[in-house]
């Protein structure tokens, strides 16, 4: 069998000896390749398993393992080789005084060839279609491109791990689709797991698995077209349900007879033209 | 407070080389009381637009009216502190403004710099802190040591203690957790409601515009593209594409079923319920 890309056994962790524990005992383990979502209310824990994730954190209890190797202080430099990550806000997370500079900056610290890091900045540019700003300075970029940018610098060390924490908040519906869409073309094109932590429920709909968190705790770990159906559980959470399940929902109560749980647009007019046509 | 804009032009470092055009030849009239959505994606001149409200920024053409203040290049409205106080500006992320060691001083700044007596204060800080949601054991604790959610909500409470006429929000609640999310909607749209504060809402949120507004600017390339209820506004599909907006997602299913079922209805809706009514009614064919 395949080691999992990610493992976290029992992990627990808290910021001081007095604070709560801001997680607690979570297992759970991501495969290569796969895209996972990590939900939850605010406070809930999110972005704690993403900063242990890459040894910004260190667990209380419990043990992280990527690529079956053990995280420690010792290893924590090679794992995060493997580990790349985009923050909520796109002003924070820039160093270079132009779009290469900036992409070149992590290549930089990983000792790499001069004319591999051309090579690899053309190419992750291509990846995230800003090519022409190779030379701009980044303040001069919106929101989406800045995110594209950061993307951008991640790929170029091909790391095995996207972790999208919160990235398309500070962006508008078409920074965020841009977003999304660079990333699945991505995913499309080369071996590359995603981990995204997010309340954009369609964004959560697109991954293959989902992990949802209450108070530190793993509540469930399901697929999304099994957690939509949820609805009740959801909401005590604070979490909310996508639109399509609303109004399957609120169809189901004027006993408007749909079988098959939808999860878009089409698959629910679908459900509605076999009822149509049943008549 | 009425709002009016008068052919409102405004351009950044004019007359340098670096200048840029922001808005142009704006115009539209806000009533009293009520409630509008300011819509446009990135670099279309909502934040612009907004920050003539309090006088942050004064036109370069045209003049803008706020209740009895009137802001031109011509005439530099004098008592713009005043203004201020009756003006309620929510930016974003408004929690990064927080300084204060407590709670309660963060909150009472806003009211302090405007004259109000400290009994006074003492008395709105105790109103605002169940409004926004805050447990009042916080007040005595610094904000920092808050999460982002509880931040955000003294950043609004120290808005709402100024008592301000108008509100101006821009995208107040980008970030939270979908239950934030409403909830400070909801204490927004309540105030609204019960103190009738005229409110102007920029967001992206095409469902919260629906939901909350009664008028709609969308805003295109620093001027007004489209403005009207939410429920026609956002029903012009392919006029909001065009400036790469979206429309509500209600709206576009109901698009597309119409298509599918070739139903020719004039119908708006305005939320999942009313879509879904008109579903049941119609979905089997035979309704007449």
């Amino acid at each position: 069998m395949n080691t999992p890309l990610v493992e976290f056994t029992n992990v627990s962790f808290r910021y001081n000896e007095e604070s709560p524990w801001a997680l607690k005992d979570c297992s759970f383990i991501i495969e290569r390749d796969e895209w996972v979502s990590i939900i939850g209310h605010n406070g809930s824990g999110k972005s704690t398993i993403a900063k242990l994730m890459n040894g910004l954190l260190f667990p209380n209890e419990g043990e992280i393992y990527v690529n079956g190797t053990k995280l420690t202080s010792e290893t924590v430099w090679d794992i995060r080789r493997d580990i790349g990550m985009v923050f909520q806000n796109p002003d924070n997370q820039f160093v270079g005084a132009t779009v290469q500079d900036d992409i070149a900056f992590g290549m930089e610290n990983r000792g790499m060839e001069r004319q591999l890091m051309i090579e690899r900045i053309q190419s992750s540019l291509e990846a995230v279609e800003m090519t022409e700003y190779r030379l701009i300075e980044p303040h001069r970029l919106s929101g989406g491109q800045k995110q594209r940018i950061a993307i951008a610098g991640i790929l170029a060390v091909s790391p095995n791990l996207l972790i999208l924490d919160e990235a398309t908040v500070m962006l508008d519906p078409r920074g965020r689709a841009e977003i999304m869409a660079t990333v699945a073309e991505v995913r499309g094109a080369e071996s590359l797991s995603l981990v995204t932590i997010t309340h954009d429920l369609n964004e959560v709909a697109q991954a293959n698995r989902v992990i949802v968190l209450n108070k530190g705790e793993i509540w469930k770990i399901t697929e999304p077209r099994q957690l939509f159906t949820e609805r009740t559980a959801l909401k005590n959470m604070g979490l909310d349900i996508p639109f399509i399940t609303s109004l399957t929902e609120a169809l189901k109560e004027r006993n408007v007879d749909i079988q098959n749980e939808p999860l878009n647009d089409k698959e629910l007019l679908e459900e509605l033209w076999i009822l149509h046509s049943k008549t | 407070m009425d709002i009016t804009f008068k052919n409102v032009g405004y351009t950044y470092q004019a007359g340098s080389p670096f200048s840029h055009r922001a808005l142009n030849n704006i115009s539209f009239h806000i009533p009293s009381g009520s409630f509008v959505a300011i819509i446009g994606h990135t670099g279309s001149g909502k934040s612009t637009l907004i920050q003539h409200l309090n006088g942050l920024t004064i036109p370069t053409e045209g003049t803008v009216q706020v209740g009895p203040f009137i802001l031109s290049k011509e005439k530099k409205e004098k008592d713009i502190k005043l203004l201020r106080s009756k003006v309620g500006a929510v930016f974003q992320y408004p929690e990064h403004q927080l300084f204060e060691e407590t709670v309660a001083k963060d909150i009472a700044f806003g009211p302090m710099n405007f004259g109000v007596s400290e009994t006074e204060i003492n008395q709105r800080i105790q109103e605002v802190i169940p409004k926004v949601g805050l447990p009042e054991a916080l007040l005595e604790r610094s904000p920092f040591e808050l999460s982002g959610g509880q931040m955000r909500r003294v950043a609004i409470a120290g808005v709402l203690a100024t008592q301000p006429e108008v509100f101006v929000l821009d995208e107040p609640t980008a970030g939270l957790d979908p239950r934030g999310q409403k909830e400070i909607m909801n204490m927004f749209y309540e105030l609204h409601q019960t103190e009738k504060v005229t409110t102007i809402l920029v967001t992206h949120s095409m469902e919260d515009a629906l939901k909350y507004a009664d008028h709609i600017i969308i805003m295109n390339k620093g001027e007004v593209y489209m403005e009207g209820k939410p429920e026609d506004v956002l029903l012009k599909i392919n006029e909001l594409r065009r400036v790469n907006l979206d429309v509500p997602e209600s709206i576009l299913f109901l698009k597309n079923y119409l298509k599918k079922f070739s139903l020719e209805d004039e119908v708006s809706v305005k939320s999942i319920d009313e879509l879904a009514d008109y579903i049941q009614k119609t979905y089997k064919g035979d309704y007449a």
